[in-house]
């Protein structure tokens, strides 16, 4: 489980967070969505650690993620698995050597170990035999995967996703979040996600933070998204006519 | 305020280095860094630095001749000069004003390239310490493979100079050897290594610092690139002065 307790980030004098509260909870899809703007690249990092927040406490379980040290911040990290928005494979790397990164770095697994551990990764997002290629000899959605398999290498407890569909056919990208999903129930991990699919709301979203300009403006699960008032919330997920009918539809209206 | 600027980041640049040099989390993966750098840097930048230390003897050979003709001094002194300069102030600043451009604008562009598409971030969530393990092997590359680079250059400046000079008629071999043989004073190879050290980590370090920290998209990293080589090569000169005159003084 995450907490973000009172979350403010501001840069320059433009303050992007302005107190947010919410907890991410451990087995669930946690989506952080909202419009471009709205602070959820922002928030996702902070709650990464790659930005210090201007105000608020981010806790790992038990842990003040900011007030750690050294030592026990580079446990968490050997925790947090995160797959990005371009992937962020390493390009002279080979698929197993990109795969194989982190276990490299921080573990003393034998050679044999760790290959066998990027097979079974590689076999979890149902890509077998693509070791020894490199990132621009597979496709968008292969990447991901990749980046997927990467992730999950040390068994974390907690995976970031940023915009794990974009660029993606819309096939590509249910599979991709039904392999999210599948991992994170799996494992029981905490899967924080930050998107603006509203596919990946409907189907996976199981705790939902909707930000606006900053501010937690709606939380709830998919099936609540529906049944919501709140205008904000409804303006940007059912922003088409299209969806608008659906929704009616659904509704009975 | 230009001078604001320049003071932020050189505070910024002195607190990085506590960064870049903190132990390393897995040494087999930093040693396999630094030999891939210390490839690219010494054997990558061989053909370069061979080119024009060749051409700088030969050249400084044949305006020396054409400055002593007709003087009443010997003509193995110019295997002499050539000796000495090209030990002294050639071969260091000349090959590291080169390598800044080659090695330098490489470098900042790799790891801006790195910053740019979320590399570092994705090394950083995973735990690593990326100042360190993207810095710390170009410098230990950089300042063990340019000294080497460096007397190579003084080396071949001279074969050079001796091509230029002996063939054409010049003056005898006999001539040219015997200068340089002459006067020959060991501690100026010091002060050549000296400068070859120094030179090797302000490119790298300076390079590194302008692609690590870039900001924005492709313009800022061509910017960020060029900035490398210029700040580099504005530093190794006035690091040569100092050198110059802490050392010969």
């Amino acid at each position: 489980m995450i907490k973000a307790k009172n979350i403010f980030k501001q840069f320059g004098d433009q303050e992007v967070l302005k107190g947010i509260d919410f907890t991410f909870e451990a087995g669930k899809n946690n989506l952080i969505i909202g419009q471009s703007g709205a602070g959820k690249t922002v928030f996702l990092k902070i709650l990464v650690g790659l930005h210090q927040p201007t105000k608020g406490e981010v806790w790992y379980g038990e842990k003040n993620f900011f007030q750690l040290k050294k030592e026990e911040l580079r446990q968490v990290r050997m925790d947090v698995g995160m797959l990005f928005q371009a992937n962020a494979l390493f390009d002279s790397l080979t698929i197993e050597e990109n795969i194989r990164f982190p276990m490299d770095m921080f573990s003393k697994m034998t050679l044999k170990e760790k290959k066998n551990r990027v097979d079974l990764c590689l076999e979890r997002v149902n890509l077998e035999g693509i070791n020894n290629k490199f990132p621009s000899e597979i496709s968008g959605g292969m990447q991901k995967r990749v980046g997927i398999a990467r992730a999950i290498v040390l068994n974390p407890k907690y995976l970031f996703c940023d915009e794990p569909n974009s660029g993606l056919d819309p096939k590509t990208a249910i599979t991709i979040d039904e392999l999210i999903s599948s991992i994170t129930v799996d494992n029981n991990i905490t899967t924080v996600i930050n998107t603006h699919d509203m596919n990946s709301v409907m189907e996976i979203g199981d705790n939902i933070c909707f930000l606006n300009q900053g501010i937690l403006a709606w939380k709830g699960t998919k099936h609540e998204v529906l049944e919501s008032k709140n205008d904000l919330l409804e303006e940007f997920i059912f922003a088409s006519p299209f969806l608008k009918k659906l929704k009616a539809r659904a509704l009975g209206k | 305020m230009i001078v604001f600027d320049w003071l932020e980041h050189f505070g910024r640049w002195v607190v990085w280095q506590k960064q870049i040099f903190k132990k390393p989390e897995n040494l087999g993966m930093y040693y396999k860094e630094t030999i891939r750098q210390m490839y690219d840097i010494g054997i990558g930048s061989l053909p370069i630095v061979f080119l024009i230390a060749i051409f700088i003897g030969a050249v400084t050979v044949i305006q020396f001749y054409y400055q002593m003709e007709g003087t009443l001094i010997p003509p193995y002194y110019i295997g002499y000069i050539v000796r000495d300069m090209m030990i002294i102030e050639l071969a260091p600043t000349f090959t590291n004003l080169v390598l800044a451009g080659k090695v330098g604008s490489n470098m900042a562009a790799e790891l801006g390239g790195m910053r740019q598409k979320e590399h570092i971030d994705a090394m950083e969530v995973m735990g690593v310490n990326t100042s360190a393990y993207l810095v710390l092997p170009k410098v230990i590359a950089a300042v063990s493979m340019i000294p080497i680079l460096v007397s190579l250059a003084a080396f071949v400046g001279v074969i050079g100079g001796y091509l230029a000079s002996v063939p054409s008629g010049l003056f005898t071999a006999a001539e040219y050897i015997q200068g340089l043989r002459a006067f020959f004073i060991p501690w100026n190879v010091t002060i050549m290594f000296v400068k070859a050290v120094s030179f090797a980590f302000i490119l790298t370090s300076v390079s590194c610092y302008q692609g690590y920290f870039v900001k924005g998209g492709s313009i800022e990293l061509g910017q960020a690139s060029t900035r490398a080589v210029v700040y580099s090569d504005i530093l190794i000169l006035l690091a040569d002065y100092f050198i110059a005159v802490v050392l010969t003084g």
